[in-house]
């Protein structure tokens, strides 16, 4: 009986040996193709990751470009690990797409210096001063700011049909972090919702999680239960869409549609395409070009874009109201982070230091604002989001995370 | 025949008489049988041919010479964990505590490379660290332990329950010790230094806690087979009565093998930290505190029978990662191949204690 154990076991080496035999020789790319590995924080069960595996698959497929996919790569050495192992099997490009990927990311940069390495989110290529080592992310404040024209629309039908008064427009918010590409998010919401329902105000709970379905909905039932009329998210599971399909309160989703499992509170969800940026670094790869150290994809490149409308719950002439606002947000008639818009503490904002150079001392280091406006993923700063006040009007539940 | 019926963990123990070769035999058939199902499954749900998805899992595992590093590298520390355990379920103290145990050993280990880093040497830093994790676990074992020998409480509530609180104090850190602000994330630890970081062994980053576990192995082997300690242990395991009267402190025997477990624990989360991760989560130990409880059961407490039982964990859930990778299914189809590997393996341990049993009856029979 030891022998078949031994037999087995003999059989696993050796199969391992010609394993990594076959392996080293698919490792060797020599032949100029390019091929590009792609690290996710989970799978297509979150909305996140679904959202950049689909931009991952359309852009290769369209390129024509060998593509690896690793899904549920936590955020630590297996992240390196797994960055390592593409750059090992011939990749290229090796992209991650969450947040604390980031340092594991920058320790295989510095391993393999002629793999390009690029990271959504990430806030220290500016900094960090590796040649091949680049963040990306999107000026998806605006997108939430359009997606907040909707909601803001919706609340005013509702206050039109007598459902709610003016004061009782309050919008409810699930938050997963309490750090500034949230802070971003939902502030730019709320501005956008504010500015076609002046009355509005707004209550954010954070659930501590980037992906954690109980908490989500839990999250949503208690803003729902706080009186909260209108619900929207940042965080990447189906919870909160589910919990208000169940109590009937409309709601705005993000990183897409999620129409499917509440087909009668759906309004809008704004989510970052991330095929332009893909195509960018994948024909950098084959052309031999520079990846920008930070990229910062706009309404411009298609990286900012609104799923198509819910059937049932957006208001009247929300699409055509969208339309309009996405017009001078590109004219640069209308800003998103516009200082006259908000107050802190019941004083206009003249003057922040926001913290762009990430310190352990959370130090403010550049002055962003400028004409009366809130200068968010600028050129000059960094690609993620860095607008980190807490306006008038939102009020944090709870700020554990 | 009486008592055995009413205390059925007393089989457990009469199993150890059971030839190995048996044993082994049967979990072998187990392995194949599992195979076999796993292949009709992969056939019906996805139409792959099931021999590729075997190979993809061996590929998982040793595909390259980094993934057989790495494969080695997970194992280790899963074989730490084990390791620590062992003891105080030989000592029928059930240990499920080792998670809050690691925890609090990585914690400790990250606390003092963020605090002392760059202001002390980094030999010293190193010995601070080893000493802090290793204290760190062991007072997070003894607590229990304490409990446990002074009021007779229950230690499987207990330990696990010290998961929940060590995993609640690892959050409170992390919101201290974040960056950016508000993000949740330590992110690597003394990154530019690398102070604190345990040093290569001859130019592999992978090689040390290959090497600690080994040697951990080694002397666990020797502590609960020749010494005076280890015959102790597995007497209070026997029977704590048989224990006490032939003079036995057993409470001192307790509280000093939890001792040991914990610290053995905090010595898995002083390589998770110091030589592997550099970071510090509330994940970082990815529940392997628990499959530790597999590994050192399955391996009927053995430390060497435990390097196999440990490789095997290891093997299947590298192997799983790669299966979803190479044939785009969700890692839950893995997970699922996994599971009924796992089903079958440990369904065949209860077949084994079944038929102890039963041989067990005979004789009793047969003496009177």
């Amino acid at each position: 009986m030891k022998k078949i154990l031994s037999i087995v076991l003999a059989c696993l080496m050796v199969f391992g040996m010609v394993a990594c035999t076959t392996g080293g020789n698919t490792g060797s790319n020599s032949n100029g193709k390019v091929k590009i590995g792609f690290i996710f924080l989970h799978d297509e069960n979150s909305t996140y990751d679904l959202n950049f595996i689909n931009a991952a698959k359309e852009a290769c497929e369209k390129l024509g470009v060998e593509y690896v996919l690793k899904t549920n790569i936590p955020e630590g050495q297996e992240c390196y690990e797994a960055a390592c192992e593409l750059a090992d099997a011939g990749c290229n490009v090796v992209f991650a797409d969450s947040f604390g990927h980031e340092d594991y990311l920058i320790e295989a940069a510095k391993e393999y210096k002629n793999v390009e390495f690029c990271h959504a989110t990430g806030t220290k290529a500016h900094t960090e001063n590796l040649p091949n080592y680049h963040n990306a992310f999107a000026s998806i404040y605006e997108g939430r700011y359009l997606a907040g024209i909707a909601a803001g629309m919706k609340l005013n039908e509702m206050i039109a049909n007598g459902e709610i008064t003016e004061d009782q427009a309050k919008i409810g918010y699930i938050g997963a972090y309490t750090y500034a590409e949230v802070i971003s998010g939902y502030t730019s919401f709320f501005l956008g919702a504010r500015s076609e329902c002046p009355s509005a105000t707004m209550e954010v709970t954070f659930t501590g999680s980037w992906y954690d379905e109980t908490a989500e909905k839990e999250g949503a039932m208690k803003l729902i239960n706080n009186g909260c009329v209108l619900i929207s998210q940042h965080a990447d599971s189906m919870g909160a869409p589910t919990a208000c399909e169940n109590a009937g309160v409309p709601d705005v989703s993000y990183n897409g549609s999620t129409e499917s499992v509440a087909p009668n509170t759906f309004i809008v969800s704004s989510r970052i395409n991330w095929v332009p940026y893909f195509e960018l670094i994948i024909k950098a790869a084959q052309n031999g070009e520079k990846i920008p150290t930070d990229y910062s994809g706009t309404i411009q490149t298609g990286s900012v874009v609104l799923t198509e409308l819910g059937k049932i719950a957006p208001a009247e002439g929300t699409q055509a109201r969208m339309d309009e606002v996405k017009a001078e947000l590109l004219a640069g008639t209308r800003k998103v982070f516009d200082t006259t818009t908000f107050t802190v503490n019941g004083e206009t904002v003249t003057s922040y230091m926001a913290d762009v150079d990430t310190d352990a001392e959370y130090q403010g280091d550049h002055e962003v604002i400028t004409n009366s406006a809130f200068n968010e993923s600028a050129e000059g700063f960094r690609s993620a989001p860095y607008f980190d006040l807490r306006i008038d009007g939102i009020t944090l539940l709870d700020e554990s995370y | 025949m009486k008592k055995s019926k009413s205390e059925p963990l007393f089989h457990i123990t009469k199993r150890d008489v059971m030839p190995w070769y048996k044993t082994w035999g049967i979990r072998a058939a187990a392995i194949v049988a599992a195979l076999i199902v796993c292949g009709i499954i992969t056939t019906i749900t996805t139409g792959l041919n099931p021999f590729s998805v075997y190979a993809s899992f061996v590929q998982g595992a040793f595909g390259s010479g980094r993934k057989v590093w790495i494969t080695f590298q997970n194992m280790s520390i899963l074989l730490i964990i084990s390791l620590a355990l062992t003891p105080a379920f030989k000592m029928r103290f059930w240990n499920i505590g080792g998670e809050g145990q690691v925890l609090v050993g990585a914690l400790a280990t990250a606390a003092c490379m963020i605090l002392l880093g760059d202001k002390i040497p980094n030999v010293l830093l190193i010995l601070v660290m080893t000493v802090a994790a290793l204290g760190a676990g062991a007072i997070w074992g003894l607590i229990p332990a304490l409990f446990k020998a002074k009021w007779n409480t229950n230690e499987t509530l207990s330990t696990l329950m010290m998961n929940y609180i060590a995993t609640q104090i690892v959050a409170f850190f992390t919101v201290v010790w974040e960056v950016p602000k508000g993000s949740f994330t330590v992110g690597i630890i003394n990154q530019a230094t690398n102070a604190g970081w345990l040093p290569q062994l001859f130019g592999s980053k992978y090689l040390l806690p290959i090497v600690i576990a080994l040697a951990v192995t080694a002397a666990m082997y020797v502590y609960l087979k020749y010494s005076k300690h280890g015959y102790e242990i597995a007497v209070v395991g026997e029977s704590e009565k048989t224990a006490k009267y032939v003079g036995m402190k057993t409470g001192k025997i307790i509280i000093r093998t939890m001792i040991l477990s914990g610290a053995l624990c905090g010595l898995a989360g002083f390589l998770l930290v110091g030589g592997i991760n550099h970071t510090i989560t509330t994940t970082i130990n990815s529940g392997q505190g628990f499959t530790a409880v597999m590994v050192s059961w399955l391996a009927k407490f053995n430390p060497i029978t435990m390097i196999f039982t440990s490789f095997l964990i290891i093997f299947l859930e590298r192997g799983a990662g790669e299966i979803s990778t190479n044939f785009g299914l969700n890692q839950s189809f893995a997970d699922i191949l996994t599971g009924i590997i796992l089903f079958f393996i440990i369904g065949c341990e209860f077949f084994i204690s079944y038929r102890i049993v039963f041989r067990k009856k005979k004789e009793t029979t047969s003496e009177k």
